[in-house]
C-alpha cells in the first residue's frame, strides 16, 4: 500500500507543478525554480514508490467509488506499470531540469508558463492511466494527457510549421481516443463492466477487440503506417519535450497493448504474428525514412519509430510464447520489449537533449548547415556519441541487452522450443537489417553534424551547453553504460514485469538468469570497454610525443580545400535512400549543365512524409469530398432542425 | 590440459597468423598474373613498419579519429574470442555470444567510418557511406545463417553450432550448409572488400571504400588498421571453413592441421576469385548481397516444416 500512496503523492504533487509559475512574475526565473523543485520531489517520491513494487511482492490496489455511471477510481501497481512507471519519473524529472536553461521562464515569457503547466498536467496523466484499471479512469488520464500534449508541441504557436504539427497530432490523437471509446464500448458490452481484469477465458469478438486496440494505441505509440503525427509533432516541440514524447508518450501506447493482451488468458498465434509483423515493418521503414531526413529532430523522430518496431516485435514474440505455452518466449520476449521501453527512454532522451544543446547553440536543426561541432562543444558530442552508439544497439552499451533478449528468443522460436514458428528467423534477419541501417543512419548525423569542419559560419558560432543542461546528459549516458555493462541490475524488474503480465495464464516463467547470459555479458562488456580504452590510451599516448606532425586533410593534391567540399548528409545516405526509393519516394531535382559557360546549378533532395502526403492527405479530402454533399442540410437555423426533428419523430413513430 | 593448449593455441593462431592468409591471398593473385609477387609474410612486415614510425594527423581530426583504429583492433580480436577455429570450441562461450560476435564488428564499423568522416574528406566520406550501405545487406545473410545453424544444431553458441552441423548432418542439411557457404563467402568477400565488391589494391574513385575510408591514418594508427583488417579477414573466413571442414577423428593435433590446410586453401580461394572475377558496378552490389540474403532465407525456410 505504502508504494500506491507514494505513487498517488507524486502524480497530485506533479498536476500541481505547473501552479507556481502561474503566480510568479512571469519575466523572472523564480516560478520556473519552484516548478522544478515540486517536479523533482513529486518524481523522486513516485519513483521511490515504484521502485518499491518491485522489492515485495504484493500488488497494492485501492478502488474507491466515483460518482460517474460505470466509473470507479480503481488503481492498481503492479510489475508492468511500475516498469512503465520508473521511466515516465526518471525522464520528467530529467527533462524539467533541462528546461530550466533550455527554455528559461525570462527569455520565454510568452509561452513557459502554459509550457511548465501542461508538462505537469501531462506526465501526471501519464502516471495515474498507467496505474488506472477502470475504463472510464484509464480514458480520463489518457485524453487529459493526450490534450496537454497538443499543448505541448504548440508551444511555439505562432509558427506556421507548429501549427501544422499541432493539428495533425490533434487529429490523430482523436482518431486514437476515437478508437479506444470504440474498444471501451464493446468490452462493456462484453463483459457488463469497465474494470479491467484478465478474462477467463477467451470471449467472443476477442479478435475485435484485440484490433481496435492496437490500431487506437498504435497511433499513440507511432507504429508504421499509423505514425503521421509523429516527426512533425517532435521536430516541432521544445526539445526536452520531444525528449519526453519519444521517450515516454508513445510508449504509453506500447503499454496499451500491452495491457489490453493481458485481458486475454489465449490468445490466438496470429495476434502475437501480426504484432510482430507490424514490427518489422515499422523498424525497416522507421530507420529507413530516418536516412532521409535533413532535420536533426525529424531523423531522431523517425528512429523513435524503428525502436517502437522492435519493442513490438519482442512483445509479440512473447505473445507467441503465449499462444504456443513457452514460458521462455514469453520471458525474453517480454524483458526484450520492457527494456527496450526503457533503453529507448534513456538514449532517445539523450540524443534529443544533445539535439537540443546543438539548436540551442546554433539556431538550426538543419544537420547539412552543420559540422564540426565536436571542438566547440565538446561535452555535447560526447554525449550524443554514447547516445549514437547505444540506440544502435551495439555493445557494450544499452540498447545491445534488449536487442539481445530479442534475438535470443527469436532463436528460440525456431531452433529450440517444440513447434517452430516460421516468422522467427526473418524477424531476426530483419533486426539485423534494422541494426546495420541504424548505424549508418547514425554515423551519418554523428559524423556530418560534429565532425569535419564547420560546413556554416553558425556552426563556427556555436558554444557548449550550460550545467543544468549537462547534467541530465551525464547522468542518462551513465545509465546507458550502466545497463549495458551491469545488466544483472535489471533482471528483477524484467522478471516482475513479466510475472505481472503473465498472471492470468499462470505458466511460471523462468528467470532471464536462467534463460539469458546476463553474467557473461557483463564480462563481455567490461572486456569490450576496458581493451578499447586501454589500445585508445596507447595511441593516445602515441599521438601525444612531440614526433606527430599535424597538417591539412590529404585532398588528392587539390590545393584549396573548401568545407562545402565535404561528404554531405544527403550525399551520405544517397544509395539508402534510392535503394528503399519505393518506400520513401525522394523527391530530387536534376542538375542540368549546358553550353560551355554554365550557370550556376542547384541540386536539392527530399524525403517528404510519405505515408501522411501521399496517403492519408488525400484520403482525408476525398472523404471530405464525400460529406460534403450532407452539407446541404446544415444551414444553422433552429426551426430547420427542429424540421429534421419532427420529421425523424415521425418517422420513427411510423415504422414501430 | 588439452583444453588448455588447444585456448593456447587458439590464441596464438588469432594474433598470429591472419597476415599470412592476407599473403597467401596476395601470392595467389600474383601467380595468375604471372608475376613473383610480395614474399607471404609481407603483410607483417608492413604492419611492424608502420608500428615504429611516427603519427601524421590532419588539424581537422578530434579523438575520434584515434577511435577508429582503437575499437576496430579491439572488436575484432574479441570476435576471434568466440568463434571456434575448426573443431576446437572458442575460448569464450556462451548462449547468445554469436550475437555478441556480429555485434561486435558492427561496433568496429561505427568507429571506423566514423574516424573517416572525422578528417572532413569528401574521398573519405564517401568511402565510409559505402562501407555502412553494403554492410547493411550483409548483416541479414549473416544472421539468417546463424538461425539455419542454431536450428540446425539446436544451440545459441558459436562454439556448438559451427561445430556440429557438418559432423552429425543429413543429405538435406548438408544441402543446406552448402547455400550457408555460398552466401557466406559473399559477405566475407563484401565485409572485408575484396573484388568482386571493392578492390583492396587501390583506391580509385570506383573502387573506393575500405581503403579510402583509411587514407588519412599514418604511422601505428595505420598498422592497427591493416593488421585489424588482415584478423577481420581471417575470423570472418572461419565461419564460412568451419562449415566446410570435417573432424578428422584422429585427435587434437590433426584437427589443428585440417583447420591449418582449409584456412590456407580458403586464401586461395580468395585469390583465385578476386583474380577471375570483374568488380562489380557499385549500384550492383547490393543485389550480390541481397541474393546471399535470399540463399540463406532459402536455407531457413527449407528447415520449416
Amino acid at each position: 500500500m505504502t508504494s500506491l500512496t507514494l505513487v498517488l503523492a507524486a502524480i497530485l504533487l506533479l498536476a500541481c507543478s505547473g501552479l507556481p509559475s502561474l503566480v510568479f512574475s512571469r519575466v523572472s526565473d523564480t516560478g520556473q525554480r519552484w516548478s522544478f523543485g515540486i517536479t523533482l520531489a513529486a518524481t523522486s517520491i513516485g519513483a521511490v514508490g515504484a521502485v518499491l513494487t518491485f522489492a515485495n511482492d504484493a500488488t497494492p490496489e485501492l478502488n474507491v467509488p466515483w460518482a460517474v455511471p460505470g466509473g470507479a477510481f480503481h488503481v492498481t501497481l503492479d510489475g508492468l506499470s511500475a516498469a512503465f512507471l520508473v521511466s515516465v519519473f526518471l525522464l520528467s524529472a530529467l527533462g524539467a531540469l533541462y528546461g530550466l536553461s533550455y527554455w528559461a521562464q525570462a527569455e520565454h515569457p510568452e509561452n513557459g508558463v502554459r509550457l511548465r503547466f501542461f508538462y505537469g498536467l501531462m506526465t501526471s496523466a501519464m502516471a495515474l492511466l498507467l496505474i488506472a484499471r477502470n475504463g472510464l479512469l484509464f480514458l480520463t488520464a489518457w485524453e487529459i494527457m493526450a490534450l496537454s500534449g497538443f499543448f505541448l508541441i504548440a508551444t511555439e504557436h505562432e509558427k506556421k510549421d507548429v501549427q501544422e504539427a499541432g493539428w495533425v497530432y490533434l487529429v490523430a490523437t482523436h482518431l486514437s481516443s476515437l478508437l479506444l471509446f470504440g474498444f471501451f464500448a464493446i468490452y462493456f458490452a462484453i463483459t457488463g463492466t469497465l474494470e479491467l481484469k484478465p478474462f477467463s477465458e477467451q470471449p467472443a469478438f476477442g479478435a475485435l477487440l484485440f484490433l481496435i486496440a492496437v490500431a487506437g494505441f498504435g497511433i499513440k505509440a507511432g507504429l508504421f503506417p499509423l505514425h503521421v503525427w509523429l516527426p512533425s509533432a517532435h521536430a516541432n516541440a521544445p526539445s526536452h519535450v520531444s525528449a519526453l514524447f519519444s521517450g515516454v508518450v508513445i510508449k504509453m501506447g506500447v503499454y496499451g497493448v500491452m495491457r489490453v493482451c493481458w485481458l486475454f488468458p489465449h490468445p490466438p498465434l496470429w495476434w502475437g504474428s501480426l504484432l510482430v509483423a507490424l514490427g518489422v515493418v515499422s523498424g525497416v521503414l522507421g530507420v529507413a525514412f530516418a536516412l532521409g531526413q535533413h532535420d536533426i529532430k525529424r531523423l531522431l523522430a523517425y528512429h523513435s519509430i524503428e525502436n517502437i518496431g522492435i519493442i513490438f516485435m519482442g512483445f509479440g514474440l512473447a505473445m507467441v510464447g503465449r499462444s504456443l505455452g513457452q514460458p521462455a518466449l514469453v520471458a525474453l520476449g517480454m524483458a526484450g520489449a520492457v527494456l527496450h521501453v526503457w533503453n529507448h527512454g534513456l538514449f532517445k532522451a539523450l540524443l534529443f537533449l544533445a539535439a537540443g544543446a546543438v539548436i540551442h547553440a546554433t539556431h538550426t536543426r538543419d544537420i547539412e548547415r552543420l559540422g564540426g561541432l565536436s571542438k566547440r562543444m565538446p561535452h555535447t558530442a560526447l554525449m550524443f556519441l554514447i547516445g549514437a552508439v547505444a540506440i544502435c544497439g551495439l555493445p557494450p552499451l544499452n540498447g545491445f541487452i534488449s536487442e539481445l533478449f530479442v534475438y535470443i528468443g527469436l532463436f528460440r522460436a525456431y531452433a529450440l522450443d517444440a513447434r517452430s514458428w516460421p516468422l522467427a528467423p526473418f524477424t531476426a534477419a530483419a533486426l539485423a537489417l534494422i541494426g546495420g541501417l541504424a548505424v549508418a543512419c547514425f554515423v551519418k548525423v554523428y559524423g556530418i553534424v560534429f565532425l569535419g569542419e564547420p560546413r556554416t559560419e553558425i556552426a563556427e558560432s556555436g558554444s557548449e551547453c550550460s550545467p543544468s543542461m549537462a547534467v541530465p546528459m551525464r547522468l542518462l549516458a551513465g545509465l546507458c553504460f550502466l545497463i549495458g555493462l551491469a545488466p544483472v541490475v535489471v533482471v528483477a524488474f524484467m522478471d516482475r514485469a513479466t510475472t505481472d503480465w503473465q498472471f492470468a495464464h499462470h505458466d511460471l516463467t523462468p528467470s532471464l538468469f536462467e534463460i539469458a547470459p546476463i553474467l557473461p555479458l557483463m564480462a563481455a562488456g567490461s572486456v569490450v570497454a576496458g581493451g578499447t580504452a586501454v589500445v585508445f590510451f596507447m595511441l593516445w599516448r602515441a599521438r601525444k610525443r612531440g614526433t606527430t606532425t599535424y597538417t591539412g586533410t590529404w585532398d588528392c593534391g587539390y590545393i584549396a580545400p573548401a568545407a562545402r567540399m565535404q561528404y554531405t548528409a544527403s550525399s551520405f545516405a544517397q544509395m539508402l535512400v534510392n535503394l528503399f526509393g519505393w518506400a520513401l519516394r525522394p523527391h530530387t531535382s536534376k542538375v542540368h549543365f549546358e553550353g560551355y559557360w554554365p550557370k550556376t546549378n542547384v541540386f536539392r533532395s527530399h524525403v517528404p512524409e510519405t505515408v501522411l502526403d501521399q496517403l492519408v492527405v488525400p484520403l482525408f479530402r476525398r472523404t471530405a469530398d464525400v460529406f460534403s454533399l450532407v452539407r446541404v442540410m446544415q444551414q444553422g437555423r433552429a426551426q430547420l432542425y427542429l424540421v429534421y426533428i419532427v420529421a425523424a419523430l415521425l418517422v420513427l413513430l411510423a415504422t414501430v | 590440459m588439452a583444453r588448455f593448449f588447444d585456448i593456447v593455441i587458439h590464441l596464438l593462431v588469432l594474433v598470429l597468423l591472419p597476415p599470412l592468409v592476407l599473403g597467401i591471398v596476395n601470392k595467389t593473385k600474383a601467380w595468375f598474373g604471372g608475376r613473383v609477387g610480395p614474399p607471404l609474410t609481407q603483410v607483417y612486415s608492413d604492419v611492424f613498419k608502420l608500428m615504429r614510425k611516427d603519427l601524421t594527423l590532419s588539424r581537422t581530426t578530434t579523438w575520434v579519429f584515434l577511435m577508429g583504429p582503437a575499437v576496430s583492433l579491439t572488436t575484432v580480436l574479441l570476435a576471434g574470442l568466440l568463434i571456434p577455429f575448426g573443431m576446437h570450441a572458442a575460448p569464450v562461450s556462451f548462449t547468445g555470444d554469436v550475437i555478441l560476435a556480429a555485434y561486435l564488428l558492427a561496433l568496429g564499423r561505427f568507429f571506423t567510418a566514423s574516424a573517416a568522416l572525422d578528417t572532413g574528406s569528401s574521398f573519405e566520406g564517401m568511402g565510409a557511406a559505402r562501407e555502412v550501405t553494403f554492410s547493411s545487406f550483409a548483416e541479414p545473410a549473416l544472421f539468417l545463417g546463424f538461425a539455419v545453424l542454431a536450428r540446425l544444431t539446436e544451440s545459441l553458441s558459436l562454439s556448438h553450432m559451427l561445430a556440429a552441423p557438418t559432423s552429425t548432418g543429413s543429405v538435406a542439411s548438408i544441402g543446406i550448409i552448402a547455400l550457408l557457404v555460398v552466401a557466406w563467402f559473399a559477405v566475407l568477400l563484401s565485409e572485408n572488400s575484396r573484388i568482386p565488391v571493392d578492390d583492396p589494391n587501390t583506391h580509385l574513385e570506383l573502387t573506393m571504400i575500405h581503403e579510402v575510408m583509411v587514407l588519412d591514418h599514418s604511422g601505428p594508427a595505420f598498422g592497427m588498421i591493416v593488421y585489424s583488417a588482415a584478423v577481420k579477414l581471417f575470423v570472418m573466413s572461419v565461419l564460412v571453413v568451419d562449415l566446410i571442414v570435417p573432424k578428422t577423428g584422429l585427435g587434437s593435433p590433426f584437427d589443428w592441421l585440417v583447420f591449418l590446410v582449409a584456412m590456407a586453401a580458403i586464401g586461395i580461394a580468395i585469390g583465385i576469385v578476386e583474380s577471375s572475377i570483374a568488380r562489380l558496378r557499385m549500384v550492383t552490389v547490393p543485389k550480390l548481397l541481397v541474393s546471399a540474403c535470399l540463399l540463406a532465407a532459402f536455407g531457413a525456410s527449407l528447415l520449416l516444416r
